[in-house]
């Protein structure tokens, strides 16, 4: 037989991925969208073993892993794994990842970085527009035939000139401001710190932005502090002109008193890309014309998921290379969520 | 000015009835139920007629009306009003620009997102319970896609400056280039569509623009094309468009404006790639008072001698 050639090593000798649940492109794409020539995907959700027998009998010299909102990294996973050494994550997110525990362990966290930000400020916009304007209620008002019955419809409420809160202007939040700066809204924001060089007023209390604001938007993440920071105080200063927008984490804001206050008008309305308890959503808001839903999906574009698979290839490739990877997460700056 | 009687061709805004009822002797045309012997009667009271976008002042209503000596649209759109015979006998015309330039174009870029991201079929997605069962498809994004304008005016200016700030390359077709201008001019309609991704129609409804999209200009479009409507319905050859849609041929459309509002083509209720609204371009609180109030300006400052707010004619 003749010798392998080395710097072609055959499928057998290519490093293994570690992939605990199919994330979301493999279930719209396929299980080949992230197909690389210097990797391949062990794949525990293909398996009838638990996943703790799994990762004993299989995963012990795994050194990567990669991760979806849906797919979590727990403590207990990663000191199965005595070998892991990368977490890569699809989603924004980071709140699925027990990134204490791969502080302690030195294992690198690569994350979306900023390939999504577009498409959720995007989202954001639209939501907005949505519930002020009454697009998607309008549409199944044509829809359902009821203009020539019913006439002329309810009048909406103006975007320009509103004043939008901001919770978190990271990524996200910079380019949401960007985009309803050209609709004539005024611009405030909260966040961990104030931020240097950024022109916006600032407030350090959520509940204070909320009253200072008509339409409050969630572009935070998930952590401990930020679990129900939306809570019925926050509300309340919001008012009921008030609009809020969530995409980003179900659990930021207090769904029970959300729907609360929606259902008896203590609030104008609410757009919301993120649940609690996904995909299921509380039967309340079905009724209600005033809220606009959509099934955390404002990343889901061709554009970017097609992003994604360059940078997910890229970060792998990158770390069985030996070469810098594309989106390393700083840990140290990270807050933590318990889950 | 109580005895001075304004004819409201049809219902539009009850502020506006009552603001003006506070001034005028005002007749509300559409609870007339003999609308000749009705005129016959009283043509020789009513000085002025206030339009919208359904209902103006033609030439056959400008005849019967020897008094009129102003018609102020609540609008800005003057397609409803014969301009030539206003002219010919002396009426001032007015309507309402600036304070609805906002709201249309605010609306023009909800339409793209709504459209381009599935917007409304995401919300009936989570509504009809579907998400339990799974994820909803990839949608197209709209931070980067090619946008041309048919009408640079103050709307078209409008929907540029938003569309921008989505990093939206900006070209458009105008009756003439505008020079000072940095977006791309194309000559000719086909040929703008041909070169964006959404083409939005801006500009005002007159003979050289009625059917401006047309068979042409939608194959132009492609199967990835999206229009938005928030001009007039007859800019867009209605049937045209809706075979082009029901057979894929053209992407998407966002349309606020149909040619015989409130009729609706039902052909079009079942498709995904599409959003329908009812005509509420300037459907605001703030923007329609502000449209009213421009209309009562207007008619006080005629009836008073003053200076009319914006004339038109």
């Amino acid at each position: 037989m003749a010798p392998e050639n080395p710097s072609h090593p055959s499928e057998n000798d290519l490093p293994y991925v570690l992939i605990l649940k199919p994330p979301p492109s493999f279930v719209i794409l396929g299980d080949h969208f992230f197909n690389s020539t210097k990797f391949r995907f062990l794949k525990a959700y293909e398996s009838p073993l638990p996943l703790a027998h799994f990762l004993l009998a299989h995963a012990q010299s795994v050194q990567a892993i990669l991760s979806s909102g849906g797919a979590p990294v727990t403590a207990d996973t990663i000191r199965l794994m005595p070998l892991l050494r990368l977490v890569v994550t699809t989603s924004q997110g980071l709140n699925h990842i027990d990134l204490s525990e791969c502080r302690r362990r030195g294992i690198v966290v690569a994350s979306a970085g900023t390939i999504y930000s577009a498409d959720c400020a995007d989202s954001v916009v639209a939501l907005l527009i949505d519930v002020l304007r009454k697009v998607s209620a309008a549409d199944r008002f044509v829809k359902q035939g009821l203009w020539s019955s019913q006439g002329e419809y309810p009048l909406g409420s103006k975007l320009g000139g509103k004043r939008v809160g901001i919770v978190g202007l990271g990524s996200i939040g910079s380019e949401v401001a960007k985009r309803l700066e050209a609709f004539g809204c005024s611009i405030s924001y909260n966040s961990r710190k104030k931020k240097p060089f950024c022109s916006y007023p600032f407030y350090l209390n959520v509940r204070e932005l909320a009253a200072n604001c008509d339409a409050l938007i969630i572009c935070c993440a998930l952590t401990d502090e930020t679990h129900h920071l939306i809570n019925k105080e926050v509300l309340s200063a919001l008012g009921k002109d008030g609009v809020i927008i969530n995409i980003a984490r179900g659990p930021i804001m207090d769904e029970k008193e959300l729907v609360r206050c929606l259902v008896e008008g203590e609030i104008r309305g609410a757009g919301l890309d993120v649940f609690e308890h996904e995909p299921d959503v509380p039967n309340e808001l079905f009724a209600l014309d005033n809220v606009v839903m959509s099934p955390h999906n404002a990343v889901f574009t061709w554009e970017s998921f097609e992003d994604l698979r360059k940078l997910v290839v890229g970060n792998l490739e990158a770390f069985f290379s030996n070469e810098p990877l594309l989106t390393p997460v700083v840990l140290d700056d990270q807050p933590h969520f318990s889950g | 000015m109580e005895s001075i009687g304004v004819l409201m061709v049809c219902p539009m805004n009850s502020y506006l009835e009552h603001e003006l009822e506070k001034r005028f002797n005002l007749f509300r045309f559409w609870t007339v139920p003999e609308k000749s012997a009705f005129l016959a009667t009283n043509k020789n009271s009513i000085r002025a007629v206030v339009g919208n976008s359904s209902a103006g002042a033609d030439a056959e209503l400008i005849e019967v009306l020897p008094k009129l000596e102003i018609v102020a649209s609540f609008s800005v759109g003057l397609d409803k009003i014969d301009l030539a015979k206003c002219k010919e006998k002396g009426i001032r015309v007015t309507n309402t620009p600036d304070v609805l330039t906002d709201d249309v174009a605010d609306l023009a870029i909800g339409l793209m997102l709504a459209v381009l991201r599935k917007l409304c079929e995401s919300d009936r997605y989570v509504r009809s319970g579907k998400w339990k069962k799974g994820d909803y498809r990839l949608t197209t994004k709209f931070t980067g896609k090619k946008v041309g304008i048919i009408g640079l005016g103050r709307i078209g200016m409008a929907v540029a400056k938003r569309a921008e700030a989505f990093s939206c390359p900006i070209s458009y077709y105008s009756r003439t280039e505008k020079p000072e201008i940095k977006y791309k001019y194309y000559p000719g309609v086909v040929e703008l569509a041909a070169n964006c991704d959404i083409l939005v129609v801006a500009c005002s409804l007159t003979e050289e623009t009625l059917h401006i999209i047309n068979r042409e200009v939608i194959d132009a479009l492609g199967p990835k094309g999206v229009l938005i409507n928030v001009g007039r319905g007859p800019h867009v050859d209605e049937p045209e468009l809706v075979s082009a849609l029901v057979e894929r041929r053209l992407g998407g459309a966002g349309l606020d404006v149909f040619e015989h509002e409130p009729e609706v083509p039902e052909e079009l209720f079942g498709l995904d790639n599409l959003v329908l609204l009812p005509h509420v371009g300037s459907g605001t609180v703030e923007t329609r008072q502000a449209m009213a109030d421009l209309v009562i300006g207007n008619l006080e400052a005629h009836f008073l001698n003053k200076p009319l707010l914006t004339p038109v004619v």
